[in-house]
């Protein structure tokens, strides 16, 4: 990572309201290019609520978002993929009841029809799996191979920011292990993530730096490395 | 032959049904909703049609052409208008404003045309085709509803499978959420759905009122409810589905009427039904829903 780059994405002060509950109260925080930023935190902490409101489902009441330089907040989510962000979601999310290949290519909807064989086979790299299972439909893959295909669809759009939210979500340890790998190979071949843990050993373990959410709120951000190493993280996080 | 007849009736109100069921089920698809408005749209569309060839002298094809242009605006409109808003309501708050847009249609009409039924003209002036020596006679119309079933039925399925507006709408049926994540612009889809849907309405009003020509402002309400019926029974959201459900009860209707009871024939239609949903309650082709957690 150079030091002198401008930040990929910049949130400012960030707060949202599910109705009158006050889910993300003023956060800050910031993704350079090439990074893995993880933010990590219990249940009900907001960190998918921000994850959705940087992607563009929701609304936020106050504060800025700022992507490649441009204030996004309030941008719908169909148009954030055309700007160059992606988010796997929650849940994985993928289209049951079409084939692998077909998910895939609409991971590229907001892409020309003919780049995007190539895409596929550069995903197909990262997930050999995903190639072999390639005329399948989707929703007769096991839990980790969804996983897989919401990642790689992901990738699709090419973006410059891919979001991950909870990819270790109900998946073995052996395949979570593989997942984590594979982020780290992506981040290697050039794209930044951002990404939401409830796993803190291990997103801690990937990532270069990362936020700690508590109800709404960060408390605590640093290099990965340290935090992993910091009393109060490993007495809440990683039971130890 | 009689029987042979009574089939060939049967596939031809079958084909009218599957084709106002096509409207109900891309809509239930897509948008989550009944559009029970839908029927009442096919009114509409008789009225242009008559109106354009009555009054303005205006050739069959080009009345349809107006006739499918006026629906699908209406279409639009009507869901811009009376859905959207209510896009994060509930289902119910929904479906009632969809009763009431059909009402809202129905007394339009009354307004504007009248209560009088209207004779329906014979538009397309077709020959009868005489098989086995004049023992099955087949009017030209059956045919042309039949063709324009089947047309329409393909055409649909070619634009699901291989265009990008329609591979967007398979998206959005399944998960609007994710769909939108990869970049479909999800109210735009629902537009062109209804658009898609109340297009088909004019063609179907014209077949309609080709084969049974009395119109009058509640002509769409009945085979609007067959044909929701008939989406019900096939699996709904399907649109192979819609297809084989509308042509099902059109055949089973036909037959009930000829056979058990002339005053029964539409009971039989709904008792069909409910076995049918009984027993599979997804619909012939409707396809349960799995939840992978």
């Amino acid at each position: 990572m150079s030091e002198h780059q401008l930040p990929l994405l910049k949130v400012k002060d960030l707060h949202v309201y599910y109705g009158a509950i006050h889910a993300i109260k003023g956060i800050t925080l910031e993704v350079t290019e090439g990074e893995i930023v993880t933010l990590i935190g219990a249940n009900g902490a907001g960190k998918s609520t921000t994850l959705n409101t940087i992607a563009g489902p929701l609304k936020p009441r106050q504060g800025t978002i700022a992507f490649a330089g441009l204030p996004v907040e309030g941008t719908a989510a169909s148009r954030m993929v055309y700007r160059g962000l992606s988010l796997c979601p929650e849940g994985r999310r993928i289209f049951q009841q079409m084939t692998v290949r077909d998910n895939l290519l609409m991971g590229g909807f907001s892409r020309p029809k003919e780049e995007l064989p190539a895409s596929v086979d550069h995903v197909y790299s990262f997930f050999p799996r995903l190639k072999e299972r390639e005329k399948q439909i989707a929703g007769t893959l096991s839990g980790g191979e969804q996983q897989m295909l919401a990642m790689g669809r992901a990738l699709m759009s090419k973006p410059k920011l891919m979001m991950l939210d909870e990819p270790s979500m109900g998946l073995a340890p052996i395949l979570v292990e593989q997942i984590f790998d594979i982020i780290r190979d992506l981040n290697q071949s050039g794209t930044t993530i951002l990404l939401v843990e409830q796993n803190a050993q291990m997103a801690l373990s990937v990532a270069h730096r990362a936020y700690v959410m508590e109800t709404g709120r960060i408390t605590m951000s640093g290099a990965a490395e340290e935090l992993l190493h910091d009393d109060n993280v490993r007495k809440a996080y990683l039971g130890s | 032959m009689v029987f042979l007849s009574n089939l060939v009736n049967g596939i031809s109100l079958g084909s009218i049904y599957a084709i106002i069921a096509l409207g109900y089920t891309m809509v239930y698809g897509i948008a989550k909703m009944l559009n029970f408005a839908h029927g009442d749209v096919i009114m509409v569309g008789a009225y242009i049609i008559f109106c354009a060839a009555q009054y303005w002298n205006l050739p069959f094809i080009v009345s349809l052409l107006i006739a499918m242009a006026v629906c699908t605006l209406l279409g639009i409109t009507i869901e811009k208008l009376a859905y959207k808003p209510l896009r994060q309501a509930t289902s119910l708050a929904v479906l009632i404003t969809a009763i009431g847009m059909s009402y809202l249609l129905q007394n339009t009409a009354l307004l504007i045309w009248g209560a009088n039924p209207k004779v329906f003209p014979d538009l397309m002036n077709l020959n009868t085709l005489q098989l086995f020596d004049g023992q099955l006679s087949i009017k030209g119309e059956i045919l042309v509803t039949i063709a324009a079933n089947i047309i329409i039925m393909i055409a649909l399925t070619m634009f699901t499978s291989r265009t990008k507006m329609g591979k967007a709408m398979r998206c959005v049926s399944e998960d609007r959420g994710a769909a939108e994540l990869m970049g479909i612009n999800v109210n735009r889809t629902i537009s062109v759905t209804f658009a898609i849907g109340s297009a088909l309405a004019a063609i179907a009003g014209m077949l309609l009122c080709s084969s049974y020509p009395l119109l009058q402002p509640t002509t769409g309400s009945m085979p609007g409810i067959k044909a929701f019926t008939a989406a019900v029974f096939g699996g709904i959201g399907s649109i192979p589905g819609a297809m084989l459900g509308g042509i099902l009860l059109g055949i089973i209707e036909i037959l009930g009427k000829a056979y058990i009871s002339t005053e029964l024939g539409d009971a039989i239609v709904f008792a069909v039904l409910i076995i049918v949903l009984l027993v599979r309650p997804t619909g012939l082709l409707g396809k349960a829903v799995r939840e992978k957690v």
